[in-house]
């Protein structure tokens, strides 16, 4: 080691001067430099903007960060070299993209917040649209959460216990071929387009019980078709997680693997495996392409009943009122986007917590 | 990875088979099982129900682009699904265009550059655009993007117009192909940077400090010791991305203003794509319609599972490589 890094200035004598010349400290830009230039040029754009009178805020970020991208690479090729410049060069590029993909984030956020919280009030969440003309000022949204709450519950009825067997068959029992296959079929499933797993289930409708025959069970059957593969993919991973050891200290005192399964392997995995499936809940929560299909898009009225009439949920309700088109209907469509966005952040929400502070404690 | 499999976990004692081992043993395989029933019966009910009506359809269904199929029962149904497979490809692809450099940028953010205690909260704030639905992205891009977006289009318009994508003249309700792409590109980031950052991440520490040692700065170290270890990662979590894209019904069904048209102007309405073109015209779907659908959609599933397998594939080689 020593050697190696001895060996430039002792083979070669005549470099020392040059050397100590480009010292590590010499011909770099101090360390406030960025952020002071990055201050500087937004101030610059922002007057000349005023001036102009024409600011607004994408011209303003777009005007600074082409700006200081240009002066920043100037700077360090004059002061620094050329390496350095282009190394500031991306850096500038990377923490763009960050930025330019916080834009859209914070501007659904933003938007869906402010247009929708002049019409969520306690009267939207309560009252249905059963005698509600489109045009109307009134009406809610009750109805579409008493459908979300029972296709998705109905679904989960279905998901999860398919698929956290499935997840238990790769983990514990799964050899050889049946294992590959499942394990990529899986994945392939993950890909399925959400309007085809509607369509499919238009089509076991179509084939069982004859042709428009829309209810929520159908919807639920659609959504699970969605849910499993993610379900399976979650638990997987946390069963994966369970320390070998644990099965074979319930092994050694003559417990019958089943036994193992249900009563060590998944009580250590459980927080993992609820996170996971609030996550594939707040994933299938939000879908409307198979419910338009098969829970019909034109229920009005509140109806419990998964197997008998139309069902409407949030997101089809959203969907619906913006094919209608008036101001009022916008209004109803951002306020139960809102609606929606907070339950799916409620669900991530409680899924953290429980990850957190339901962990198993493995005594480390 | 069978054997691996087996050695990590353990068999249970050998001896007499216990009656809970054996129910609870194959209700598991059954689940293993019935996934793969599902997947088959998806396949299988898509093509028997589709049968009807491409067996009444007059037209070829591969190679014409009109839709005419809610015929009455004496009529004959003429659809086709080329303009609707170009539009698919066309807002998968501009979707893929967009998102695929400003996913990657994130992923080497996330990776690289912002600072080790923040970066698994970043990675889980750009995890939060996967979590909103696509319907509220939908109502975003039809009630407040596609304004915001005029201008700009009018902008790339006036300057730009001289290339066929951008030529004008532009749509003034902003319900565009480019509208749709940008909402997709946004829909699909997550992923492509998901699973970009994970391959980011397992370039073997030794190649990145040897080209650091070297003297490289972070960019040299990057495109040196990062990018090629990481590249199929990245074209495997691309893939993964077109394949959510082809297959994305609502926000294009919502923004884009529809035409039966074979058109590469970016910038004017017109086009559709397969899933859009089921969501809306399944309502009003009568005779032969539902079918033809659902002929639409098999074309469709083809499509998207060619992609995400060719994608998985990928992207379990380079896991292989890796380990």
């Amino acid at each position: 080691m020593t050697t190696t890094t001895n060996k430039p200035s002792t083979g070669a004598p005549g470099d020392g001067p040059d050397i100590a010349d480009r010292s590590l400290l010499t011909g770099s830009l101090p360390r406030y430099f960025a952020p002071a230039l990055l201050a500087g040029v937004a101030a610059v754009v922002a007057g000349l903007l005023f001036v102009s009178g024409s600011f607004g805020l994408p011209l303003f970020a777009i005007g600074t960060v082409v700006a200081y991208t240009v002066l920043i690479t100037l700077a360090s090729a004059r002061v620094e070299n050329g390496r350095k410049a282009k190394d500031r060069l991306v850096t500038t590029v990377v923490y763009t993209c960050f930025g330019l993909a916080m834009v859209p984030l914070l501007s659904l956020l933003w938007t869906v917040l402010s247009m929708g919280i002049e019409r969520l009030d306690g009267y939207f969440l309560s009252v249905s649209m059963s005698g509600v003309t489109p045009t109307m000022d009134a009406g809610g949204v009750y109805h579409a959460i008493v459908g979300t709450i029972a296709i998705t519950l109905f679904a989960s009825l279905i998901s999860i216990p398919i698929g956290l067997m499935t997840a238990i068959y790769l983990v514990e029992y799964g050899r050889g071929r049946l294992k590959k296959a499942i394990t990529f079929f899986v994945d392939v499933m993950t890909g399925i387009p959400s309007i085809v797993a509607g369509l499919f289930v238009v089509a076991l409708w179509m084939m069982f019980f004859g042709p428009g025959n829309t209810n929520g069970a159908a919807g639920a059957v659609a959504l699970s078709v969605l849910m499993i593969p993610v379900v399976v993919r979650s638990s997987e991973e946390m069963l994966q997680l369970v320390p070998t050891q644990l099965r074979e200290a319930s092994y050694a005192l003559g417990v019958p693997k089943w036994l193992t399964i249900v009563k060590v392997v998944l009580p250590t995995a459980i927080a993992g495996i609820t996170t996971g499936i609030m996550l594939a809940i707040a994933r299938v929560i939000g879908e409307t392409a198979p419910l338009v299909l098969t829970a019909g898009s034109s229920a009005v009225a509140i109806n419990w009943d998964l197997f008998n009439g139309q069902m409407m949920s949030l997101p089809v309700f959203i969907y619906s009122q913006v094919r209608m088109g008036d101001a009022i209907n916008y209004e109803r469509a951002w306020a139960a986007a809102l609606t929606l966005i907070l339950i799916v952040m409620l669900l991530f929400f409680v899924a953290r917590l429980v990850s957190r502070f339901f962990a198993p404690k493995l005594g480390r | 990875m069978t054997t691996t499999d087996s050695s990590t976990t353990p068999r249970a004692p050998k001896g007499k088979r216990r009656i809970g081992d054996v129910v609870f043993g194959n209700t598991a395989r059954g689940s293993g099982i019935l996934i793969l029933a599902i997947l088959a019966g998806v396949a299988a009910f898509l093509i028997i129900q589709s049968f009807d009506a491409l067996s009444a359809n007059t037209a070829n269904f591969l190679t014409t682009t009109e839709w005419d199929a809610n015929t009455d029962a004496d009529e004959e149904p003429a659809f086709g699904v080329a303009a609707l497979a170009f539009g698919t490809v066309l807002a998968a692809a501009l979707a893929l265009v967009i998102a695929t450099p400003i996913a990657v940028g994130i992923a080497l953010f996330i990776a690289y550059y912002a600072p080790r205690r923040l970066a698994s909260l970043l990675g889980y704030i750009v995890d939060l655009l996967a979590a909103i639905p696509s319907v509220v992205y939908g109502l975003w891009g039809i009630g407040y993007l596609v304004q915001e977006l005029t201008p700009f289009y009018q902008w790339l318009s006036d300057y730009l117009g001289w290339i066929p994508l951008f030529a004008g003249p532009i749509s003034t309700t902003g319900r565009t192909m480019m509208s749709a792409g940008i909402v997709l590109a946004v829909m699909i980031l997550p992923i492509i940077t998901a699973i970009s950052r994970d391959v980011f991440l397992q370039v073997p520490r030794g190649h990145r400090e040897a080209a650091l040692a070297l003297g490289a700065t972070r960019w040299e170290m990057i495109r040196m010791a990062v990018l090629p270890f990481g590249r199929p990662g990245v074209i495997g979590g691309a893939m993964l991305g077109l394949g959510r894209a082809l297959g994305e019904t609502m926000a294009v069904a919502m923004i884009l203003s529809p035409a039966l048209i074979i058109s590469p102007h970016l910038l004017q309405s017109g086009n559709q794509t397969i899933a859009a073109h089921i969501a809306l015209q399944y309502p009003e779907a009568t005779g032969h319609g539902v079918s033809a659908l659902i002929a639409a959609g098999l074309v469709l599933f083809a499509i998207t599972l060619v992609v995400n397998m060719a994608a998985r594939y990928v992207v379990a080689r380079r896991k292989e490589f890796s380990e």
